[in-house]
């Protein structure tokens, strides 16, 4: 028994060396496994703007972030680099082409190359309208360009597009999912602060969509001013703004997050803040813990050197997609690849439990919504007893029949 | 009691060659009055209070030991005469070496970032362990801790199998959705076999021919043929009152007479019992909350269930199908493993 674990234990230092030697070799066999013939190349386009206000690092007074610090790039990195083995299995070569444009011009004039040279797939980091613009000069060109960063409704409803798809949740999803939330512990009497910007109305009106629909009641949409003159008291003191109305829990629409920041812990009435501070709905955020997702968060963050924000969610599972498709379809053409991507049969893992498609009326990519305080996903909608006639997760954004959305 | 205490100093020492050799006396020599290989107690794993339970279904499922681990304990298994039992700790990048004679934690082996599940070689010489942060399958040597061979694989790789002749590893990757076919001697990857989304678990039919694997978000068990490395079809399963989308399939166990194999299945809360000829879906039993592992009892009569976000372990009457009871357990239960016969 002793004899024959020394020999073992010979044999296996001997295995270590072999292995120290060798360590190409560790590759090698995958490679070996591929046939001889080259790889073929499915290559992915990319785009943005150099200077989007939306990354802004520098927006809040003394220099505090209120944003995502960073672009949403490393996130669809890793989403090549989780289909290494995948493209080593079918011999295909995925890669990302990026483009920095200081203007709409050089972006539609970057992707119309993406066209020329084979591109048919490119993740957009845009803003709203410039998505909407790139959108339509494309219009006709064999592309389909994948919003990671617009949540904007009226992108999946009356401007919706065919070319486009979101990755990226709508707005409205993210309202739907905080709204299941406050039905869910019926805290169905909300009262709304809303910022002055044309995104905040843009929310206060999917809010009250939503809590119609979700059987909330608004008891009162209050517009608020970032101000410290003391002639607007009644709208930037947040005691007093808060003050006089019976609700169960504050709404704050402010796509700005500077004011929202400091509503908590100042309401006139002891009530759970949501919307854009407090409880806030995200695709994702790095304390998701289930569905693997930590190893997720682990592999972004050897990447980027940071946690993982919602838009980094989107340009990984836009990736991700994109290599799915390729996989399933058995094909890097545009149109079998095009058609799996928009059919019923994605089936997309983003580590947040359900399935991920393509909603077939908006081109919205149903997904699951964490609701997330600083370092705690508190629930992942659609919560228990939202039910959908198809699919639950169509409890959260505009569903067909309410669609105004006609491609 | 004598005995026992030399094993002990043993254990303390760094040498498991001499250690697996002195428990093997030991055990023989009575070492622990209340149990020897073969009690049928159950260990389970904790992925959040960091224990292992040992429970005996005898004495109504008494606590026999809690044994604190390393972080987040998923995977365990025993060695040959279950003297030792290992458990992989995802969050201290360990595996845990755990004398079964008196429930500590004796030894660590250091593996690559998070291990989640491995198997030992049949010589029990050898430890082949996914790592599911860095990608990673490690062949690591047990005597020495060298890790012989680091193969790379997809990402988050889970189940690992050894064929029975111990020249075949297959490990799952969870994202790259495919089974990777590793010849353990050579550390290298063969081949891969594309497979359901987020593929898990494995079994093998008692002939050797099917290798089962368990697709969580498909929904399905991909069957591989194992002479051909082909996918020869799937099952899909659809317990009444559940939806496609809500049926995630996990934990793979053959009974004891190879004909049926057991499913859970994840969000949808249900037990599948499945006929390995016909690859029929016979029936479903409800268990509790996302059930993932599940194992039979030493006299295959019961089946327990780990029910990981409910806390507890389902038992299930073989011959009935029927739910008998619910153990409640540590925080967020991941394996079970019973001390059966040898």
């Amino acid at each position: 028994m002793a004899a024959s674990s020394a020999i073992a234990r010979a044999a296996a230092a001997v295995l270590a060396l072999v292995c120290t030697l060798a360590p190409a070799g560790a590759q090698a066999p995958a490679a070996g496994a591929a046939p001889a013939t080259p790889p073929v190349e499915f290559r992915i386009g990319y785009v943005e703007l150099a200077d989007d206000p939306r990354y802004d690092e520098d927006y809040a007074y003394n220099l505090i972030p209120v944003r995502p610090i960073g672009r949403p790039y490393p996130g669809a990195e890793m989403g090549i680099g989780d289909a290494l083995q995948i493209g080593q299995t079918i011999n295909t070569n995925f890669s990302l082409v990026r483009s920095t444009g200081t203007s709409l011009d050089e972006v539609v004039a970057a992707v119309t190359g993406f066209v020329a040279e084979g591109i048919h797939f490119v993740l957009a980091d845009l803003p709203a309208a410039d998505l909407l613009a790139l959108s339509d000069r494309v219009t006709g060109m064999p592309v389909t360009i994948l919003n990671i960063s617009a949540p904007e409704d009226y992108l999946r409803g009356e401007s919706c597009r065919f070319n486009v798809v979101h990755v990226i949740p709508s707005s409205r999803m993210l309202i739907d999912a905080t709204m299941q939330f406050l039905v869910f512990h019926r805290w169905r009497n909300v009262l709304v602060l809303q910022g002055p910007l044309p995104a905040d109305q843009l929310t206060v009106d999917s809010v009250r969509q939503s809590a119609a629909f979700f059987g909330a009641r608004i008891v009162d949409v209050r517009p608020y001013v970032l101000s410290a003159n003391p002639r607007d008291r009644d709208q930037n003191n947040v005691a007093l703004l808060t003050g006089g109305a019976n609700y169960d829990v504050v709404y704050v629409a402010d796509a700005d997050g500077d004011y929202a920041r400091y509503v908590a812990y100042e309401t006139n009435d002891p009530r759970p803040v949501v919307g854009a501070a407090g409880l806030t709905a995200l695709a994702w955020h790095w304390s998701w813990e289930r569905q693997g997702a930590p190893q997720v968060n682990a592999r972004f963050e050897a990447v980027a050197g940071r946690r993982m924000a919602d838009v980094d969610f989107a340009a990984w599972a836009a990736v991700r997609g994109l290599t799915q498709s390729v996989l399933r379809s058995r094909s890097t053409e545009y149109q079998p690849v095009l058609d799996y991507l928009l059919g019923e049969r994605l089936n997309l893992d983003g580590s947040k439990g359900y399935p991920m498609s393509v909603r077939p009326w908006d081109h919205q990519l149903r997904q699951p919504i964490l609701l997330a305080t600083a370092n705690a996903v508190m629930q992942l909608a659609p919560i228990e007893g939202f039910l959908h006639q198809f699919n639950d997760l169509d409890t959260l954004g505009v569903d067909e029949p309410q669609s105004v959305c006609r491609f | 009691m004598g005995v026992q205490m030399t094993f002990r100093k043993l254990t303390r020492r760094e040498s498991l060659a001499l250690m697996a050799a002195a428990s093997g006396a030991a055990a023989l020599g009575g070492v622990a009055p209340a149990r020897a290989a073969g009690s049928g107690y159950l260990f389970i794993s904790h992925e959040n209070s960091d224990n292992l339970l040992v429970l005996d279904p005898s004495r109504d499922f008494a606590r026999v030991a809690d044994i604190a681990t390393s972080r987040r304990p998923r995977d365990i298994h025993f060695n040959n005469d279950h003297s030792l039992l290992y458990a992989a700790c995802g969050d201290d990048d360990v595996i845990d070496v755990i004398d079964v004679a008196t429930y500590t934690v004796v030894d660590h082996i250091p593996t690559g970032r998070s291990p989640e599940a491995f198997v030992l070689n049949h010589e029990n010489t050898t430890i082949y362990v996914s790592n599911e942060e860095n990608s990673t399958l490690q062949v690591i040597d047990l005597a020495t801790k060298l890790i012989l061979h680091e193969v790379p694989v997809g990402a988050e790789p889970e189940g690992v199998l050894l064929s029975p002749d111990g020249r075949t590893l297959y490990v799952t990757s969870e994202v790259a959705d495919m089974v990777h076919v590793i010849d353990p001697e050579l550390g290298v990857v063969t081949q891969n076999i594309i497979v359901g989304t987020r593929p898990r678990r494995f079994s093998l039919t008692p002939d050797g021919r099917e290798l089962w694997v368990s697709d969580e978000l498909s929904g399905t068990v991909t069957i591989i043929d194992v002479a051909t490395n082909m996918v020869l079809t799937d099952i899909t399963f659809l317990p009444p009152g559940f939806r496609p989308v809500d049926v995630t399939p996990v934990g793979l166990t053959l009974s004891a007479d190879g004909t049926k194999t057991y499913v859970t299945l994840g969000r949808a809360n249900h037990l599948a019992f499945v006929d390995v000829a016909t690859k029929e879906v016979e029936s479903y039993t409800l268990v509790g909350a996302r059930p993932w592992n599940v194992c039979r009892s030493a006299d295959d009569r019961y089946l327990y269930v780990t029910n990981g976000l409910s806390d507890e372990i389902s038992v299930i009457e073989v011959s009935s199908r029927r739910n008998v009871l619910s153990i409640p357990v540590g925080r967020v239960p991941y394996a079970v493993l019973v001390d059966g016969s040898l």
